[in-house]
């Protein structure tokens, strides 16, 4: 067990209770910090892979973008943040049985995959890395298209989001 | 490579030990009087009305909203911006265009009044 | 290398020489050394904020025609320790109904999240906390905690006011993000890394020469990010009752001003990393001592100007912070990262040809602005006071026409 393997596990450990205590705490406000912690634990997976370039863009995007947006919407509909009544219903034990089979039927396949035993090749410093990824995200015969997709998409959501969201303003004149 | 990112680990834990310890320290030596008049809820001098709920705008939403797209898109031209030196004038105009439709997100933003605080 | 012109690898070497020479594995040595390097940083940080919060509090004092402290120690300089001292003391008063955890974590997170920065900028050639691939970003996902704590502290005060402070606040941070990402993008662009000491490497001519209209627009967005006069709403001492620090007492709230001070510090020294070429200078690579005497007197300069701008201009109102941010910085930062784009790469040359291609890229956007200021000012909706009405002066009798 090398120090790596150590550090992972309880990473791990930490960011699975985090995301178990999000759907059973009873407070709406503390599953949204049990949620900033579960991110903040994928972020520190990714710094171990080598991928820092994604660890810090999971903190700056996710906790500080996404997860204040998650806060601001839960202040938005605050007498529903109150509410503490009973959260389970009779039901429960069909999802659980459907989940874990699911569970063993993803892992089973995996495992059976041909990657997964593969070890991946060893890529150059970090910085290189972004540097080609740079160029791959703007070279035609790349990914091009998806760069700018994915800007129509944001422009989309930008549009969208702004309709419904000065629906009292229009709604006034 | 993680070399240094254990150095920020381990200096995220000094940097958090370290207030903390002060405060501890504050919290040792200062007096302990809890009272119920000291303990109350500050509304300019009077007694707490009404439960702890505001009316919270929307317009704080929709700033985190827009903050949101714009970092999303300043996370996509951070890669871009790292190759510039190896880029074509092509590549360059690509991410040209990428900001322009942003810009253009941003105007309309700004004609239908999403953008005015009150 | 020897003591006197590079201290810090020399004493580095000297403590994983006397670790190793204890017959310690590597790995344990590394990490011992790395708590103690980081605990010097750590506790450096933050006793320089007693001496600038000193200095802070004389320059504003000048600024403003009286002297300061002066009478704790010689020029007042125990002004602090004796502050200190008194916030030590007082009693942690907690609202009944706080939630413990945020309402604790609070002013710790507050402290920490400016504190990380000081691990990845170079001090000097050859002294940094740590060189991080992405250091650039890193201040900001850092930065975002430290939103993050503000949430915190005004949630766990379970008070409406601090929440209302709190959600003014964050919404104030995460706007005037915005600019300062973007603007980055332009020395990033120059460097072609994101590693702080990649950026000063490249710096052989500073790049606030290259790009002063994304230095103005950084240094803006910054002092804005930090909470400073002009853009002090969430703190100013007339408006503390919708402040998130209401509920605070002792010295957590000491630790909330700590943060303050320490934060416009280190956006002094970001600021003069990226624009002003850092530790660079004459002889600063061979002797690294003497770069880090340059950064400071850098620092130093950028540090007055944010104390020069917080006692000299009025606070502005939160329409008009919001207005600022959205309808100025952020399109002006977007088009400058286009033009820039253009620019570097339409007219690749020697340097001195590249140099004044960019200033003149930079006299555009200037008067790009200006004119959209004085659109802006002459368009204003100005509401009307007076009615024009015709006044008569009739002896002996009302004046009121």
């Amino acid at each position: 067990m090398t120090p790596m393997h150590i550090v992972f596990l309880i990473v791990a450990a930490v960011t699975l209770f985090a995301a178990g205590m999000v759907v059973t705490t009873r407070p709406l406000m503390h599953s949204a910090l049990w949620l900033i912690l579960t991110l903040g634990g994928v972020a520190v997976l990714f710094a171990m892979l080598d991928a820092s370039f994604f660890a810090v863009v999971q903190v700056l995007v996710y906790i500080g973008a996404i997860a204040i947006l998650v806060i601001f919407a839960i202040m938005l509909t605050r007498h529903i943040a109150e509410d503490t009544s009973p959260q389970h219903n009779k039901g429960w034990w069909l999802p659980l049985v459907g989940m874990v089979v699911l569970f063993v039927g993803i892992v089973v396949g995996l495992s059976q995959w041909s990657g997964f035993e593969t070890p991946l090749p060893v890529l150059p410093a970090e910085a290189n890395n972004l540097v080609l990824f740079g160029q791959a995200l703007t070279s035609p015969d790349s990914y091009v298209i998806p760069f700018e997709v994915a800007s129509i998409l944001l422009l989309a959501a930008l549009m969208g989001a702004i309709y419904l969201g000065t629906e009292g303003k229009r709604g006034k004149k | 490579m993680v070399d240094n990112w254990l150095y920020i680990g381990l200096f995220m834990i000094i940097s958090a030990f370290l207030p903390a310890a002060a405060i501890t320290i504050a919290g040792i030596l200062s007096p302990k009087k809890p009272d119920k008049i000291k303990n109350s809820i500050y509304e300019c001098g009077m007694e707490t009305v009404g439960e702890t709920w505001i009316q919270f705008k929307a317009q704080y939403y929709v700033y985190a909203l827009v903050f949101l797209v714009f970092d999303i898109e300043s996370v996509f031209l951070y890669p871009w911006a790292m190759a510039y030196g190896q880029l074509s004038l092509f590549a360059v105009v690509e991410a040209i265009i990428f900001i322009l439709i942003l810009l253009g997100g941003l105007f309309y933003a700004w004609r239908k009044g999403a953008l005015e605080w009150i | 290398m020897n003591f006197l012109s590079d201290p810090v690898p020399f004493l580095t070497n000297w403590l994983n020489g006397l670790l190793a020479g204890w017959g310690l594995p590597t790995v344990l040595v590394h990490l011992i050394s790395y708590v103690i390097g980081g605990g010097i940083l750590a506790t450096g940080a933050m006793l320089l904020v007693l001496f600038l919060i000193w200095l802070e509090r004389k320059l504003i004092g000048r600024i403003q025609d009286r002297l300061g402290p002066n009478r704790v120690g010689p020029y007042g300089l125990f002004q602090t320790l004796a502050d200190m001292l008194k916030i030590f003391i007082k009693e942690h008063i907690t609202p009944e109904g706080a939630d413990k955890v945020p309402y604790e974590l609070g002013p710790v997170l507050s402290v920490a999240a400016v504190l990380m920065v000081w691990a990845v900028l170079p001090f000097a050639s050859s002294t940094r906390g740590t060189d991080l691939s992405v250091g650039l970003l890193f201040i900001f996902a850092v930065g975002s905690i430290g939103e993050l704590a503000v949430i915190l502290a005004g949630w766990g005060s379970n008070n409406k006011y601090a929440l209302l402070g709190a959600f003014r606040a964050v919404a104030l941070l995460i706007s005037y993000s915005i600019p300062m990402l973007i603007v980055l993008l332009v020395p990033v662009m120059f460097a072609g890394s994101l590693s702080l000491n990649d950026l000063v490497l490249k710096q052989t001519v500073w790049y606030i020469v290259l790009a002063p209209v994304p230095a103005l627009i950084f240094f803006i967005s910054s002092v804005a990010e930090v909470g400073r006069s002009p853009f002090d709403l969430t703190e100013a001492e007339s408006e503390i009752v919708s402040g998130f620090n209401i509920e605070y007492s002792g010295l957590k709230f000491g630790m909330f001003y700590v943060a303050d001070f320490l934060h416009a510090f280190t956006i002094s020294l970001i600021f003069s990393t990226i624009f002003l070429g850092g530790w660079r200078g004459p002889g600063a690579v061979q002797i690294p001592i003497l770069g880090f005497v340059y950064y400071l007197i850098k620092t130093s300069v950028v540090y007055f100007l944010v104390v020069l701008m917080r006692g000299t201009l009025p606070r502005l109102r939160i329409d008009q912070m919001n207005n600022i941010n959205w309808k100025f910085l952020t399109p002006f930062s977007l088009i400058s990262v286009m033009v820039f784009a253009l620019a570097a790469k339409a007219f690749p040359g020697s340097l001195r040809g590249h140099v004044l291609v960019l200033l003149s890229a930079n006299a555009l956007i200037l008067a790009l602005m200006l004119w959209a200021m004085n659109w802006f000012s002459a368009h204003r909706k100005r509401p009307v006071v007076v009615s024009h009405r015709r006044h008569e002066i009739v002896p002996n009798k009302d004046v009121s026409a």
